[in-house]
């Protein structure tokens, strides 16, 4: 039972993985633009050119550089970093956990803001509080974290001295980042939240738990919330591929040293092979993430995994 | 009425035709004058000098005409691409609709403009490479709406007539197709512009966009990040430029949503 369920789906998400290291490969090799030109400069000697491009293995025909990448990537070997000369996946790892602390602190805060927002502006539906909420949201859409961030810096750190303008030392520097990044997702998740409460408040089994006598917060929280937190596990797992893409901009806004800074950094140095492997690395996450959204929604949902 | 309607839509008009206008108004958004460099606004000079000594202000209509060129660009590609090979998928059905829902499942494994940050990057800095990017990581969401629109409208009376009486495939998807699943294509697509304006002053903030001494909204935001302490200013206001569009895009899409009926929006839901 459980496996028909679950099996189905580990295979399509490793379908997917193959599928994905397929076009990042291709479209960064046959996208316009020729590496070698941009890493040497236009001026470069021929002789040179041809030089780098074997030491690249660009030579070959793609569907062979494709295999020998993936050759690779079977023993975990990502290649090496042009610029640094080292080992990817050792950069890789150094900067992962800086990402994960980043991504871990921007969901607790946008689950602690939103769970609030969304319950208050349902309940509280068409007041000024729901209104006040919605508002709040609707900013937290409309702010990009690159303007978002730098307005923090500017108040809590050179106006006010509160935090750290860069880096990542001691505690204080993960509120401002984690502020930008969390905002935008407390924004969504309290808007996903409002309505499917919503949804939920008018079903018969409210009416039924009012009708027994219970309280209007066992009603709201034990009955209403309970239920209507399920489609918003989904929505977190998809959220989290904005997170991990709004860490390229937010990390690289306040020098924070994860993947997504790193992405930026290895473009701007042409180092290709790390921007390649860090792009993977974060889509594969993704992908990971959204089948144990998927797992643990049926999980907790008989409903979802019986249905099908 | 007036706020979800009215301010919005003036924001847009007046995006738009500074973005459409502007090069015919005496502005000089690259003159360098030294004496005034980093200066703050005043009467005459709304909104001061960045630190080379340009005026702000006619550098902040020059990138309204930047966002709004490629926010158009991009949707109208995507849109039309991506609803074209999403009907028709949807339609023909069988191994080809299969091997689209792959397709369209491995594009959407990247998450938001990830891949468009890393295409840009290869392609090198310039507005075409930015369109094509945005665009490359665009048409997804159009193709995924419209398959899934069109399964659920294929199987009417209407269309079955269309096909006993021997109508040739390409036009049952252009007249008896497109027409009723164009509602939820023409919303996603309003929140899309919102999202394609983000998009490129993103870009262009990373360094990845719109080649100096051009102007975007991002490229100011990013020259001004350098500053902040003695003239945060050259941040403001292209932020607050910025902001207004997309506070307004979505506002107006909401009130399209509303308006047309159409349920839900976004991404998998």
């Amino acid at each position: 039972m459980v496996t028909k369920f679950f099996l189905p789906r580990i295979l399509t998400a490793l379908g997917v993985i193959f599928g994905v290291v397929c076009v990042v490969f291709l479209l960064l090799h046959l996208v316009p633009g020729d590496p070698v030109e941009v890493m040497l400069g236009e001026s470069a000697q021929p002789a040179d050119r041809e030089a780098l491009r074997q030491a690249l293995g660009l030579d070959q025909p793609i569907h062979l550089q494709l295999l020998s990448y993936f050759k690779g990537l079977a023993q975990l070997d990502l290649g090496t970093s042009l610029y640094s000369r080292r080992p990817i996946s050792e950069i890789l790892l150094e900067r992962l956990p800086a990402t994960i602390e980043l991504g871990l602190a921007s969901l607790i805060l946008a689950l602690t803001l939103a769970i609030p927002l969304g319950v208050i502006a349902a309940i509280k539906k068409e007041t000024a509080w729901d209104f006040g909420a919605m508002g709040f949201a609707l900013f937290g859409v409309s702010i990009p974290n690159f303007w978002m961030g730098p307005m923090l810096i500017l108040v809590g750190a050179l106006w006010l001295g509160w935090f750290p303008v860069s880096g990542r030392e001691g505690m204080g520097s993960i509120v401002l980042p984690a502020i930008t990044l969390g905002t935008a997702m407390a924004a969504i998740l309290s808007r996903m939240i409002r309505s499917t409460l919503l949804e939920v408040l008018t079903e018969d089994f409210i009416r039924t738990a009012r009708s027994k006598g219970l309280t209007e917060w066992t009603v709201t929280f034990r009955h209403g919330l309970r239920n209507a937190l399920l489609p918003v596990i989904t929505l977190l797992g998809l959220q989290l591929g904005a997170l991990l893409s709004g860490a390229v901009i937010t990390e690289t806004v306040f020098s924070w040293p994860g993947i997504g800074s790193l992405v930026v950094e290895a473009i701007h140095r042409r180092d290709y092979p790390v921007v390649q492997a860090a792009v993977l690395l974060i889509s594969f996450s993704y992908v990971m993430v959204n089948l144990f959204t998927d797992l643990v929604y049926a999980w907790v949902d008989p409903r979802v995994r019986l249905s099908k | 009425m007036m706020f979800r309607l009215g301010i919005p839509l003036g924001i847009i008009l007046l995006w738009a035709s500074l973005a459409v206008l502007g090069q015919f108004l005496p502005l000089s958004p690259n003159s360098i004058e030294l004496s005034k460099i980093l200066l703050p606004g005043n009467a005459q000079e709304w909104l001061g000098f960045d630190d080379l000594g340009r005026p702000i202000f006619d550098r902040l209509i020059v990138g309204a005409r930047t966002s709004f060129f490629v926010a158009f660009s991009v949707v109208t590609v995507s849109l039309i691409v991506g609803s074209l090979l999403g009907t028709i998928s949807a339609y023909v059905g069988g191994w080809t609709d299969l091997a689209f829902v792959r397709v369209i499942d491995i594009f959407l494994a990247f998450p938001g403009i990830l891949l468009a940050i890393a295409l840009a990057g290869v392609m090198g800095p310039g507005i075409d490479n930015v369109v094509i990017a945005l665009s490359i990581v665009g048409w997804v969401g159009y193709a995924r709406l419209a398959r899934a629109q069109v399964l659920s409208v294929k199987e009417r009376d209407h269309v079955h007539a269309a096909v006993a009486i021997g109508t040739r495939p390409i036009r049952i998807m252009m007249r008896h197709l497109l027409p009723l699943i164009s509602a939820p294509l023409i919303v996603e697509a309003s929140f899309g512009i919102a999202g394609v304006v983000i998009g490129e002053a993103g870009l262009s903030f990373l360094g990845l966009g719109v080649q100096a001494p051009e102007a975007s909204w991002g490229s100011m935001i990013r020259d001004g990040t350098r500053y902040m302490l003695v003239a945060p200013h050259m941040v403001i206001a292209p932020g607050l430029a910025l902001m207004f569009v997309v506070l307004a895009i979505n506002l107006l899409g909401d009130w399209l949503r509303d308006w047309l009926d159409v349920k839900g929006h976004g991404r998998r839901e």
